[in-house]
This record gives C-alpha cells, sequence and structure tokens, in this order.
C-alpha cells in the first residue's frame, strides 16, 4: 500500500519571542492547507509539557505519521521533541523543526514579510517531512579507559579521579617529571600553605595509582575514532604506541608570560627587575637578596602581559593580584625593614578569602598606589619606576632596589598544534574553547574530548581543581553506560552509481569511507561516519547522500521555497508587547 | 571661552575605552616638568557632558608627539591624537601662538615652516649636478624642509648623497619642486592645511611617476608613510637604505672611525615606525666604530623636545630641557658621538651640547655624516 502523509503542523508562539513579529495565528492556517497536512495548531510554548502533550495525542487520535514543529532552532529543541515524538509512538526520525524564531522573528521587524517568510520556512518543512524515512540509532560500546593529556595540577586530579572510578587512565607529560606550573611555586594564595607539601601527595598518589599509566617525555602524535572508542598515538622518544581509551581530558595548562615583551620594563636588562615566578625561586631560596644585598625598596607592578591589548593579550589572567599580595606579604615578613610598593590598575580579589587577604597584607604595611607604570629606567645602582599616582594626579618615579612584575598566563605556543590534532577550536584570547561558555564548561564541541584547568582560560588552584574533577566526572559518563548512540543520518552509498573512484575518501575528516576489497565501490562504515555530507558534495557520480538528508528530500524544500505564491494576509494580528 | 563639543570629540577619539590607568601620563616625558596629564584630560573630557573649555590649557602645546603614550596604551586609546585634535579647536579660532601662526603661513605659502623663499629649496643641491626626478629613475629622494635650508642639517643631505652615489643607488630629487610634508602642520593642529598638501604631493609624486621615496627626516618618512592615504608607494627612511646597502655589501668603506658613538633613536624613526635596528647595523659597519647603548635607548628613547611643532614653541616649561637631560645621559657612557637620525633632534641636541659648555667632549653627528667619514 502506498504510503500517504498524515502530518501535524505544531506553531510556537515561544512567549512573545515569536508572536510579536510573526502572526502565528495566520501561519496555523496557512499550514493547515498544504499538501499532506492534517492537522495544524498554535501554542505558546510547544516545548513545555502540555505542548509535547498536543503533539503526543494528536498522532494517537489522528494517526499522525510526520511531525513538523514550527519554533526555535533544532540546536535548541530537536532533542526534546524527537523525544515527544518517539514517546507518541512514531520514529524520532519522522520530524521536522522550521525555525522560524533564529531565522525569522529575532532577526526581522513584526509585519507581513516576516509572517510570509515563517510561513515559507514552514512550507518548506512539511515537503521535506512529508519524504522522511524512519531511521535506526545504534549502541556501540566504548572503550573503559580515559586519556589524560598532561601532568600539571589539572591532569593529575583528573586522572586520580578517574582511576579511582576503576577505569584505566593514560597520562600523557611532555616534560620529564609531573606538577607543572604548582610544582615551581613556593607558597599558595590566601593561605600561605608550602606548595611542596600540596603537590608532593598528589604526584605520589598519581605514581604509584594501580590504574594510572604515566607517560612522561611522551606526546601525542595522533587521534583517530570517536566518542566511547578513540584510538590515540602516543609518542616516547622514537617509538609510539597506541592507547585505545573512551574520553580524553585535555590538561596542557599556560604558558607565564614573557616579560621581554614589554622592553620598557627591562626584564632581562635590569638584575633587579624580576618577574613573580621568579620571586617564587627567589623565596624558596630562604633569602630575598638582589645583587647581593637585601632590597630596602620593593616594587610590585600588577598587569604584565594581562589586560594589555598592545600586546594582544586583551584578558584578565585573574591569579596577579593575589600573587603579588602574596609575595608583598612575604617581604613584609621576611624583610621587615623594607618598603614596599604595589602598583595596581584594579585589585581584583573575588575568591574565597582573598578580600580579607588583601586586607591583611594592607595592614601589615604594604602601600598600593593606583597606577600602572610605564617604564622602568636606571639611575645609579637602583632602578626607577615612572608611573603616575592616578590618584593623586602626579607623575611618580619610585626609586626600587627590587621590582617583581606580576606576569599573567597566556596559551601555549603548541595550543595551535594540539587543536587541530585533536580537532579543537579556541576563543579570541587564543586559549581552548569550551562548548559552551556557562552551560557547557569543560566540553568541547568534539564528544567526548573535555577540557580542565588553564588550558582553557586562567585560572587559580582551586578553580583548576573544580574543573579537573569536573572533567573527569564528564569524561566518565560514556565510560561508565558503557556504550554510545551512533548517529543515525549518515551518509550510504548507492553501488549502481559508484566508480570507486575514491573522491569521496580523500575529503572525509573521520576516515568513514574505504573502498570495498571485492566489489570494486565505496562503503561506509557508519560507527565512524559523522553525517557531515562533505562526501556527498564531493561525488562526481551523485552516488552518496546523507540519510535524513537526501537529495529528494533537500530539492523538495527548496522547491516549494521556488514556487511559493505569497497568500494574502489579513490584517496582521497585534501583539501586546511587554513593556520591559 | 573656547568651547568644544565633548562627547563627540570623545567619541571620535575612542576616548571611552580609556580605563584611567595612567600609563600615558607616567610615560609623558613632559608629565614630570609641565601641567601636561594625557590621563586627567581624558578622564576630564569624559565626564564633561557635551561643553568642555579648553580655555588656559597651554599645555596642550607642550606635547611633542613622541608617541609613548600611545604605543604603551593597553586599551588602544591614543591620548597623542587627542591632543592634536583639541589643538585644531585653537587653529580654528585663530587663537595659537605667533610663531605658530607665522610657521603655518610660511608653509602655505612657501612650502616651508622655516619662512624660506620656495624658489631656493633647491639650492643647496645646485653645485652637485643631481639627477631630476622623473618616471623610470629608482628612488625619490625627498630631501625635506629643513635639510634643504639649513646649513647645519644641509650637510646630512649632501653627506647621504655622496654616500647613494658611491653605492651606485638610482634615485633623483625635486628641486624648487618640492613642497612640505605637512607632518608639523598636521601636529600643530591644521588638519584642513595638511589634507591639502597630501593631496596636493601625492598628485606631484604620481606626475613624477615615483614608486619608491626615501627622505632625510623621520617626520617626512612618517607622514607619507602613515598620515597620507595608501597609494602603494614604498616609503623609507634614509637609514634603511643604508642598512641595505649594508647588509648587501654594497656599502664599501675605505676609512676608519675610531669613536665610540651612543645612538640616540628619533620618536619618529623608532617609537612612531619600528626602526631599531637599521641605523645601528649602519653604525655597527663603520670600521673602528664602537658602539655603547644609552639607558633609554629604543622604545625607552627620550624625546628630544623638537617633535609635534615644538621647534616654533618654547613650551610652558622652557627651563629644563629634555635634549639637555639627553646630552647628560649621552655624556655618562663616555662616548666621543651622540649620533641620530633626524634633523630635529640634530638641532635640539646640538643646541643643547652647546648649552652644557660640553662641545669638546661629545659630538652630535647624522649617522649619514658618519657614514661619510669612513668612506
Amino acid at each position: 500500500m502506498a504510503f500517504i502523509p498524515r502530518v501535524g503542523v505544531y506553531v510556537c508562539h515561544c512567549g512573545i519571542n515569536i508572536a510579536a513579529t510573526v502572526d502565528v495565528k495566520a501561519v496555523t492556517a496557512f499550514a493547515s492547507r498544504l499538501p499532506g497536512v492534517v492537522v495544524s495548531r498554535d501554542y505558546t510554548y510547544m516545548c513545555s509539557d502540555p505542548g509535547q502533550s498536543l503533539i503526543k495525542n494528536d498522532i494517537r487520535d489522528l494517526n499522525l505519521n510526520r511531525v513538523v514543529v514550527a519554533s526555535c532552532s533544532p540546536r535548541m529543541h530537536e532533542p526534546t521533541f524527537r523525544a515527544a515524538v518517539a514517546d507518541g509512538g512514531l520514529n524520532p526520525y519522522c520530524f521536522e523543526m522550521a525555525n522560524i524564531r533564529e531565522q525569522c522573528s529575532w532577526v526581522h521587524t513584526s509585519g507581513a514579510p516576516t509572517t510570509q517568510k515563517a510561513m515559507q520556512l514552514v512550507a518548506s518543512a512539511v515537503a521535506k517531512a512529508t519524504l522522511l524515512q524512519p531511521l535506526e540509532q545504534r549502541q556501540v560500546p566504548t572503550t573503559p579507559a580515559a586519556l589524560v593529556i598532561g601532568g600539571g595540577i589539572a591532569g593529575m586530579q583528573s586522572a586520580l579521579d578517574i582511576a579511582e572510578a576503576g577505569f584505566q587512565v593514560t597520562l600523557v607529560e611532555r616534560s620529564p617529571q609531573l606538577g607543572g606550573h604548582v610544582g615551581h611555586l613556593h607558597r599558595t594564595f590566601p593561605t600561605l600553605e608550602v606548595t611542596d607539601d600540596l603537590i608532593r601527595p598528589v604526584i605520589e598518589s598519581v605514581t604509584h595509582h594501580p590504574r594510572i599509566r604515566v607517560m612522561t617525555e611522551s606526546e601525542v602524535a595522533g587521534v583517530g575514532g570517536y566518542v566511547g572508542n578513540f584510538l590515540v598515538g602516543v609518542r616516547h622518544g622514537q617509538e609510539t604506541v597506541e592507547v585505545p581509551v573512551g574520553a580524553i581530558v585535555v590538561a596542557t595548562g599556560f604558558e607565564i608570560f614573557d616579560a621581554r615583551r614589554k622592553p620598557e620594563l627591562g626584564y632581562g636588562a635590569y638584575p633587579e627587575v624580576i618577574t613573580t615566578a621568579d620571586f617564587e625561586r627567589l623565596a624558596a631560596s630562604g633569602e630575598i637578596r638582589v645583587n647581593g644585598r637585601e632590597p630596602k625598596k620593593v616594587v610590585f607592578i600588577h598587569c604584565v602581559g594581562s589586560r594589555d591589548q598592545a600586546i594582544g593579550n586583551a584578558y584578565c589572567s585573574r591569579i596577579c593580584c593575589m600573587v603579588a599580595a602574596k609575595q608583598a606579604s612575604l617581604v613584609r615578613e621576611r624583610l621587615p625593614q623594607a618598603d614596599v610598593t604595589v602598583f595596581f590598575m584594579d585589585v581584583r580579589a573575588f575568591g574565597k578569602n582573598f578580600e580579607e587577604f588583601y586586607d591583611d597584607v594592607r595592614k601589615s604595611g604594604v602601600v598600593y598606589r593606583r597606577g600602572n607604570p610605564s617604564e622602568i629606567i636606571r639611575r645609579g645602582d637602583r632602578v626607577v619606576v615612572r608611573a603616575e599616582d592616578t590618584l593623586l594626579g602626579e607623575p611618580v618615579e619610585a626609586e626600587a632596589d627590587l621590582v617583581v612584575l606580576a606576569v599573567g598566563m597566556q596559551p601555549r605556543a603548541d595550543t595551535g598544534a594540539v587543536a587541530s590534532l585533536l580537532k579543537l577550536s579556541r576563543s579570541s584570547d587564543g586559549f581552548f574553547m569550551e562548548a559552551h561558555p556557562k552551560l557547557r564548561p569543560v566540553d568541547t564541541a568534539m564528544a567526548g574530548i573535555f577540557l580542565a584547568g588553564t588550558c582553557q582560560g586562567p585560572k587559580d588552584i582551586p578553580e583548576t581543581i573544580s574543573q579537573a574533577r569536573a572533567a573527569a566526572s564528564a569524561a566518565m559518563i560514556p565510560l561508565m553506560r558503557g556504550q554510545v548512540t551512533i548517529e543515525a543520518a549518515t551518509s550510504f552509498v548507492d553501488e549502481e552509481l559508484c566508480s570507486g573512484c575514491g573522491q569521496c575518501a580523500s575529503i572525509c575528516t573521520f576516515a568513514a569511507l574505504s573502498l570495498h576489497p571485492t566489489r570494486g565501490v565505496m562503503t561506509v562504515n557508519a560507527v565512524l561516519c559523522q553525517g557531515c555530507g562533505a562526501c556527498a558534495t564531493a561525488c562526481p557520480s551523485g552516488a552518496i547522500n546523507v540519510k535524513h538528508f537526501t537529495f529528494d528530500q533537500v530539492m523538495a524544500q527548496i522547491e516549494v521555497l521556488s514556487d511559493f505564491e505569497v497568500p494574502s494576509i489579513p490584517v496582521p494580528a497585534t501583539v501586546e508587547t511587554a513593556q520591559a | 571661552m573656547l568651547q568644544i563639543e565633548s562627547r563627540s570629540f570623545a567619541r571620535e577619539h575612542e576616548l571611552f575605552a580609556c580605563v584611567q590607568c595612567g600609563k600615558c601620563t607616567a610615560g609623558c616625558p613632559m608629565a614630570l616638568k609641565t601641567k601636561l596629564n594625557p590621563r586627567q584630560l581624558i578622564q576630564r573630557l569624559l565626564v564633561a557632558g557635551n561643553g568642555f573649555d579648553l580655555e588656559g590649557r597651554e599645555e596642550l602645546w607642550d606635547c611633542t608627539t613622541c608617541a609613548t603614550c600611545s604605543t604603551r596604551c593597553p586599551k588602544k586609546v591614543n591620548p597623542m591624537e587627542m591632543i592634536i585634535g583639541l589643538r585644531g579647536a585653537f587653529v580654528e579660532k585663530g587663537r595659537v601662538h605667533p610663531n605658530v601662526k607665522t610657521a603655518l603661513e610660511s608653509t602655505f605659502r612657501q612650502g616651508n615652516p622655516l619662512t624660506m623663499p620656495r624658489d631656493q629649496r633647491g639650492a643647496w643641491a645646485s653645485d652637485l649636478s643631481l639627477k631630476p626626478m622623473a618616471e623610470g629613475t629608482e628612488y625619490l629622494y625627498y630631501v625635506g624642509c629643513t635639510p634643504s635650508y639649513d646649513p647645519r642639517v644641509q650637510k646630512v643631505a649632501r653627506s647621504l648623497v655622496t654616500i647613494l652615489q658611491k653605492a651606485g643607488v638610482d634615485f633623483g630629487i625635486m628641486g624648487n619642486q618640492e613642497n612640505c610634508c605637512g607632518s608639523e602642520v598636521r601636529r600643530l593642529g591644521e588638519a584642513g592645511l595638511f589634507e591639502m598638501m597630501s593631496e596636493e604631493n601625492t598628485e606631484t609624486f604620481k606626475g613624477l611617476g615615483v614608486n619608491k621615496m626615501f627622505t632625510t627626516s623621520p617626520h617626512c618618512f612618517n607622514a607619507y608613510r602613515n598620515d597620507y592615504p595608501k597609494n602603494g608607494m614604498q616609503v623609507q627612511h634614509y637609514t634603511q637604505i643604508l642598512a641595505g646597502l649594508v647588509e648587501g655589501r654594497k656599502l664599501e668603506f675605505s676609512g676608519r672611525l675610531e669613536k665610540s658613538i651612543t645612538y640616540h633613536d628619533p620618536c619618529y624613526l623608532g617609537k612612531h615606525n619600528g626602526v631599531f635596528d637599521e641605523p645601528r647595523a649602519v653604525l655597527a659597519a663603520i670600521p673602528g666604530a664602537k658602539l655603547i647603548e644609552m639607558d633609554r635607548s629604543r622604545t625607552k628613547s627620550l624625546c628630544c623636545e623638537g617633535g609635534g611643532g615644538r621647534m616654533w614653541l618654547e613650551g610652558t616649561n622652557p627651563g629644563l630641557r629634555l635634549a639637555q637631560l639627553r646630552v647628560k645621559e649621552a655624556l655618562e657612557t663616555g662616548a666621543e658621538v651622540l649620533a641620530t637620525a633626524c634633523p630635529f633632534c640634530l638641532q635640539t641636541l646640538d643646541e643643547a651640547v652647546k648649552h652644557l659648555n660640553a662641545e669638546d667632549k661629545l659630538q652630535v653627528m647624522d649617522v649619514a655624516e658618519l657614514v661619510a667619514q669612513a668612506l
């Protein structure tokens, strides 16, 4: 028996998001007259429970076999409506969405042309819906192991959590030892804890954990596969080992800003000018001495390499204010005779106990002067910091025996190389980009790859630990579940048309296409295929189609648009716009 | 009353980006000795509502346009251009120092700010039989006003000609046809006159088929490179040409110059255009020359106080001259020669040496003169 489409169309108001600019009633009435449509309804919030019930009831009562929702972007609610359709008894792929919010109501002003565009989008979606085919999603088992890249505090914490949960972890570190930047610190802020006491036990736990394999002096050479089943090549010297894992945590860390990029500050030219990183080593050595003498005047300078568009680092490094406060307090404690001055633009003491610590540091006798120094010059056996005390409105020349530059964090030089290896994006600051700045801060756009610590942006130790543990939890989801769902909308080859030329294979970034050894045609590995459609475009014979986006379906959508006859629209309904 | 519309001015100059960090005032060589405070000026303009009175703000004429403020600003604000813009309000009302008025008028009438006759511009080269610039000549040597008329600076131009002729560089000059570049006019706030000159000169260069040019002065170099509309013409400072000759081994030294030299970076060559290495490479190539760096060098070079129209203005605190501070710094190095590559620097530093009675200890020379001596 021939298939007869019975389509239900559901037009969403999205509160006033759509209804304020689009005449929803007119769109609904228009949809009811489209070929194949048996019911057309509008509702305030289609995604709400009552909205979803409308769809489910109609599937049952009116025997619908295809559903179209005209609302927001599929990125927002396609999963919601697919689940509702499945709940109503239809295959979830028998559903199509018309985006009349992001692509219509949000970007146009109220009026007939906007409503007409919404109608076009709905007509186009209905045309595709009548040609949709049910598809089956498949489940594949996952590899119960994880890879962590980077052996700093973030990587070690992620590795420990995943291993403690019972999974095998391979921890890859480029340098000969674990510990990263934290391993080079003297004390932490704001508690002034000795860093060694903090990091040593973590290194011990990681090194001796039965389920963690630490590979130092090693680096990731290549990554294949997909979430649940990655195959990672790890290079150690001349040798490359293959490590199968289900998830990857990237914890590659940061680089300290090179203060020589601000030559006017004299770092590298004057022995009296050091960075906060140098000060940690100096303080750890037990004696704070410069040129063999105890400094009598010490100046700290904030924001070196941060918040500075002149050198291309527009962002705040978030740690330097407190690092400088900590070090200033150490100078007060060790050299009670010394004058300590901190030049600052703003003091950002946002963390737990930070403001209280800053209060204590000032009370201990450290003078904070507001002004961002411009340059450091030599005068006799001292250096002079040239600044303006902006609160006094006066240029000042502060003599110093020791100047400490509070240097910021920046993305590692190899961030670009790692990004292309793992197909990760970078944000405008150069650090790795999270999937969503608010809702998915440890995910990446690549399923199964997660971010931990300062490779995603400047952080202090507790924030790094938090993110490392979050990344570990997220990475464990596919591992604990034991299987991942494979996208059903993959490409397929029409063997009658395929000549086996292989152009599709050369363009596929997921290595999903290969020549069949005996039949002489290309075949698709549906587990590797991500449904991007590049092969379908490349194929000179038109032999490749992508399920759910077949040529017939897409052409039907386009034809409806090109033949579209503008329906006469009644006087647009006036919609009361809520006052902001 | 000298009112400006401060809100539109602040928007035009993107002053709203300022975070009031004070880096501009901190690095300003004039802030320590005058009332000039770019940071505070920005804040005053921002909070002024829509009307700001410039009356009595004489310190605006102290600025030497050395660009320390604008190159170091962490928010890409340009206080130097703000000051040039504010000067424009004075110029518009005709409220400028008589010297400035004379310089502007002279530029308009005679094509130079030095009140010298236009038809004497090429006289310095009358005995040199230089090629007039024409289509097909590789370089235009744009001489500039001061090197054309000032007897001291003419020596620089003559030295440069000697070097280039020996190295076989194909260049021509414009003689009396040459017109002021307008750099100082623009920095004195006369934007209208500058625009007119820029159009005129661009037309003249086009007519002569100029594809590549080099200049004596970093000020002209900067104007043609950064202030004029981009027209594909290659603009270089002469030290870049000489550095190229040195690198290509096309400059043969037959003499020696057994002298210790310290090099003063002109603001318009260094800070404005990042040309730090070329003059040093040229000096280092001179046999016998020993280079010593002053503490304040390259991006930290102390302005000589000759830019931004200050050749015609004493400033609000003429007592303590930056050029004198600079000469003292040069003396501290023990160098015998204070080298530079800018006509203005040459003049201000020369005067400072005389003022400090240091002529027997320190000689102010241009890079071109030093090279010519060792040929």
